[in-house]
């Protein structure tokens, strides 16, 4: 495994790597007020964050060195599923990188808190794949 | 343009009690709320950008926005802030956002069931013909629902 590079918005979430599961990067999004609904639970949209950012760093670590995998992926489509509320605790996500192909890349993630086996989001994305500058 | 229905779901006043949380860490910003819909804004901040190179705002902000603007569509339909979990989301990214641009994320509850919520709504950043990116969700209504 390659090491990964966030992006500036896993900083702002206070997102950073783990270390490793099943050969893919395990992230951590450590527990903040500033993650929190209305509802007192974590917001929709930072799980949804914490999941992209998993599936591009599962993407980057299947990557040769030098190559940039920000430039070169950008998400198509994002299907979120969410299963159990976000307690306001410390949240994981490890993606799955289903199959990188010439133009789009799948990947399947997960996020859970305490127990891997009781996810509390699941989310699909498909990627598109643009060659790097001169290339 | 803003105008609250008699059945008592006033977002301003909700929002003026939130002190902390993800909304307020991100920016966003009320704009508008109708019968059955919402729109709220974020402005561009380069700390939550994909990549320093394009400055392109990252997926997770709008997926924050278009959440966050759906589950007061919502509320707005229900007429009241009760308990309510977002089910699933599918944003669909037409185009990157332009660098520097605010993004207004309008979202439609176009469906009311006394278990579920129906939403969907459209990104732009500027010019809501040119989209960014479109959604589709459903949120569950919780507690004694509808």
């Amino acid at each position: 495994m390659t090491p990964v590079a966030l992006l500036p918005y896993a900083d702002f979430l206070g997102i950073r790597i783990a270390g490793e599961r099943h050969g893919a990067p395990l992230l951590v999004m450590p527990f903040s007020e500033g993650l929190l609904n209305l509802q007192g639970r974590l917001h929709g949209g930072a799980i949804s964050g914490l999941l992209e950012i998993a599936a591009i760093a599962a993407i980057d670590a299947t990557l040769e060195e030098g190559e940039d995998p920000r430039s070169v992926f950008k998400p198509i489509t994002v299907t979120v599923d969410f299963m159990r509320p976000g307690q306001p605790a410390d949240v994981y996500a490890c993606a799955q990188v289903v199959r990188v192909g010439g133009r789009v890349a799948n990947v399947a993630v997960c996020a859970w808190q305490d127990d891997p086996d009781r996810a509390i989001a699941a989310a699909r994305m498909n990627l598109a794949i643009t060659p790097p500058a001169g290339k | 343009m803003r105008n609250v229905m008699a059945s008592g779901f006033d977002p301003a006043e909700l929002l003026a009690a939130a002190k902390a949380g993800h909304m307020v860490a991100l920016g966003l910003r009320f704009v508008a709320v109708g019968p059955d819909w919402c729109e709220f804004a974020i402005d561009y901040d380069r700390r939550l950008v994909s990549d320093a190179a394009t400055g392109i705002l990252a997926s997770g902000p709008i997926m924050s926005l278009m959440d966050t603007a759906g589950g007061f569509a919502v509320w707005a339909r229900r007429g009241k802030f009760a308990a309510q979990a977002t089910l699933d989301l599918r944003l669909d990214y037409l185009r990157p956002s332009r660098p520097g641009q605010t993004v207004i994320g309008r979202v439609e509850c176009y469906r009311l069931t006394h278990r579920i919520a129906f939403v969907r709504g459209v990104a732009h950043d500027g010019d809501p013909d040119h989209p960014i990116a479109h959604l589709a969700g459903t949120y569950m209504l919780l507690g004694d629902g509808k």
